[in-house]
C-alpha cells in the first residue's frame, strides 16, 4: 500500500503552500503553481504530505492510497 | 469484402443516404438472438478497434468500464469535430447518418443502455438535418433500439472534449472537469457514460455485420482497420479519404493529388499533432506506432500538406495563438503558459527577440505538459515543439530579419473565427 499526491489543476489557485510543507516533493513553477508528481511517497514523508494538502486553501491537493497496482 | 471502402461504401456524392439505400449498401444488422450484449463486448474487445476522435483508446476497454458502472448507463457519441481542419465526422454524420445510429444502437446494446445522445456542433446544419432525419425515419419504420436524441452545442476545440462534453450536455459550461470520476463511472446526470467518436460507432457497425476476422483484414495486429482522413493543404483532390491503417502517409497523399517530398511538411493529427519533413514522412507508415516514434499521432485523421510557398512560421504562430484563444483558462500552468508560448513565438517571427527566447519556450512547452485537466496544453506544446524543431531555420532567419514575404500568403491551416473561445 503506497501514498500519493494529487492535484486538482483547475481548483489550484497557486496558493504555495503545499511546497512550503512539502519541499521535498513539491516545487513552485514560475507561475507560482505547484509541479506535484504522482509518484509513490516514502513513508517517512507521508505525515508531512498529509499536512501539506490539509493546509490546501483550495482543497486542490490530496493525499492518495494506492489501491496496488491495476489490474 | 476486405477492399476500401467501408465506411465510405455507398455514400451519396450529395445529400444524405436514406435507411433502405443504407441497408441496401451495408446488409441488415445481427439481430441481438444472434449477437447479444455478451457477445458484443467481447467480439469488439478481440476486434482491437480503438477510438478514431484522437485519443485511440480501445473501445472494448471503455465498454467494459461502462458496464461495470453502477446506474442507468448511458452512450453520448461525440459528432462535434472541433478539430477546424477535420471534416469526417461531419461528412459520416450528414451523408451516412444510419450507420453512426447502428452504431449507437449496438454501442446501447452492449451495456444495457436504453437511451443515447449524438452531440453535433450547432452550426453543423447538415450533420443535424442529417441525424434527426434518420432517427424519424428509424422510429417511423419500427427499429427498435435506444431513444437517441440529437443535442447541439457551441462550437469551440475544446467543447469536444469528452468531460467538457458531459458538462455542456448537463446545462453546464462546456469546459473539463477535473477527473477522476471518468465519464465511464459518473457521467452525464452523474451515470456511466459511454462517450464514443461517430466514426467509431460507424465502424463498430461493420464490425457486428462482418466479424472480427473482416475486420482484421486491413491493418496490423495491434491497429485494425481502416481510418477516416482529412487531407488539405497542397493537394489537387482534398477532402475526406479512407484509408487502411499502417499506409504511407507518401501513398495517402499521392491518392489526394499531392507530392509530399516536393512540399515543405506535413502536419499530422491536427493541433495536439506535430510537423514532418517530407523525407522522414514519406515512408511513415500511417499507425499510432509508427507515428509516436516520430513525436506525431494519427489523432482524428488530419493530415494538412504545407507547400514550400507558405511560410511555416507564420502558420505555426497563427495556430499557437488561436489555440491560446481555444483554452479553457481553468488550469493555471496552461493559462500562464500558452499565452507565454505564444507571445514568446510572436516576437520571433515578427524579429524582436531576446536572448534566452528558445530556452524559453523550449522549458514552457515542457512545464505545461501533464499539469491541466485536458491534454490542451500538452498538444499545444506537441504542436509547438514539432515546429521549433521542423523550421528551426525558418525561425532563425524571422528572428533575424523579421517577417517574409510569405507571411501574408493565404493560410494553410484555418483558425475559424466561428469558434468562439473557451475562457471568458
Amino acid at each position: 500500500m503506497s501514498h500519493r499526491m494529487r492535484l486538482d489543476p483547475i481548483a489550484c489557485t497557486a496558493h504555495g503552500l503545499c511546497a512550503e510543507l512539502l519541499p521535498e516533493r513539491i516545487e513552485l513553477d514560475e507561475w507560482g503553481y505547484p509541479i506535484v508528481d504522482g509518484e509513490p511517497l516514502p513513508r517517512e514523508l507521508i505525515d508531512l504530505a498529509r499536512r501539506a494538502a490539509d493546509a490546501c486553501p483550495a482543497l486542490a491537493l490530496r493525499l492518495e492510497r494506492d489501491p496496488g497496482p491495476e489490474r | 469484402m476486405s477492399d476500401l471502402p467501408r465506411l465510405l461504401a455507398g455514400m451519396p456524392v450529395s445529400g444524405t443516404a436514406g435507411l433502405r439505400d443504407h441497408v441496401a449498401t451495408h446488409g441488415p444488422l445481427p439481430s441481438p438472438r444472434d449477437l447479444d450484449a455478451a457477445g458484443l463486448l467481447d467480439l469488439v474487445e478481440r476486434s482491437g478497434l480503438r477510438g478514431r476522435g484522437g485519443a485511440g483508446f480501445p473501445m472494448g476497454v471503455k465498454l467494459h468500464a461502462v458496464a461495470r458502472g453502477r446506474g442507468d448507463a448511458v452512450v453520448v457519441a461525440n459528432g462535434t469535430e472541433g478539430e477546424p481542419a477535420s471534416a469526417k465526422d461531419r461528412l459520416l454524420m450528414a451523408a451516412s447518418p444510419h450507420l453512426v445510429l447502428d452504431g449507437i444502437g449496438l454501442a446501447a446494446e452492449a451495456i444495457g443502455a436504453r437511451d443515447a445522445i449524438v452531440a453535433v456542433a450547432e452550426d453543423d446544419a447538415d450533420s443535424i438535418g442529417a441525424l434527426r432525419g434518420a432517427t424519424a425515419e428509424r422510429h417511423a419504420g419500427g427499429a427498435g433500439g435506444p431513444a437517441v436524441h440529437v443535442a447541439t452545442i457551441p462550437p469551440g476545440y475544446l467543447a469536444g472534449q469528452e468531460t467538457a462534453l458531459i458538462s455542456a450536455l448537463d446545462g453546464g459550461p462546456a469546459l473539463p472537469t477535473a477527473t477522476p470520476p471518468r465519464p465511464s463511472e459518473r457521467g452525464l446526470g452523474r451515470r456511466p457514460t459511454l462517450v464514443q467518436n461517430v466514426e467509431t460507432l460507424a465502424h463498430l457497425a461493420l464490425l457486428a455485420r462482418h466479424g472480427e476476422a473482416w475486420f482484421r483484414e486491413l491493418g496490423s495486429e495491434a491497429e485494425p482497420g481502416s481510418a477516416l482522413v482529412t487531407l488539405s493543404g497542397e493537394l489537387s483532390a482534398p477532402g475526406v479519404y479512407e484509408i487502411e491503417l499502417g499506409t504511407t502517409l507518401g501513398d495517402v497523399v499521392a491518392d489526394a493529388g499531392g507530392d509530399l517530398l516536393r512540399s515543405r511538411a506535413a502536419l499530422v493529427g491536427g493541433y495536439f499533432g506535430a510537423w514532418l519533413a517530407p523525407g522522414t514522412a514519406h515512408a511513415l507508415p500511417l499507425d499510432e506506432h509508427h507515428l509516436r516514434a516520430q513525436g506525431a499521432m494519427l489523432g482524428a485523421g488530419v493530415i494538412a500538406v504545407l507547400p514550400r510557398t507558405a511560410c511555416p512560421v507564420a502558420e505555426t504562430v497563427r495556430v499557437a495563438r488561436w489555440m491560446v484563444d481555444q483554452r479553457a483558462g481553468q488550469c493555471g500552468p496552461c493559462d500562464r503558459g500558452l499565452p507565454a508560448i505564444a507571445g514568446a513565438l510572436e516576437e520571433l517571427a515578427s524579429g524582436r527577440t531576446y536572448s534566452g527566447i528558445q530556452a524559453d519556450l523550449a522549458r514552457w512547452c515542457g512545464l505545461v505538459r501533464h499539469r491541466g485537466a485536458c491534454r490542451h496544453p500538452d498538444g499545444t506544446a506537441t504542436f509547438v515543439a514539432s515546429a521549433l524543431t521542423e523550421f528551426a531555420g525558418e525561425f532563425a532567419d524571422h528572428a533575424e530579419r523579421g517577417p517574409c514575404d510569405a507571411c501574408d500568403a493565404p493560410p494553410v491551416l484555418p483558425t475559424p473565427r466561428r469558434m468562439v473561445a473557451a475562457a471568458a
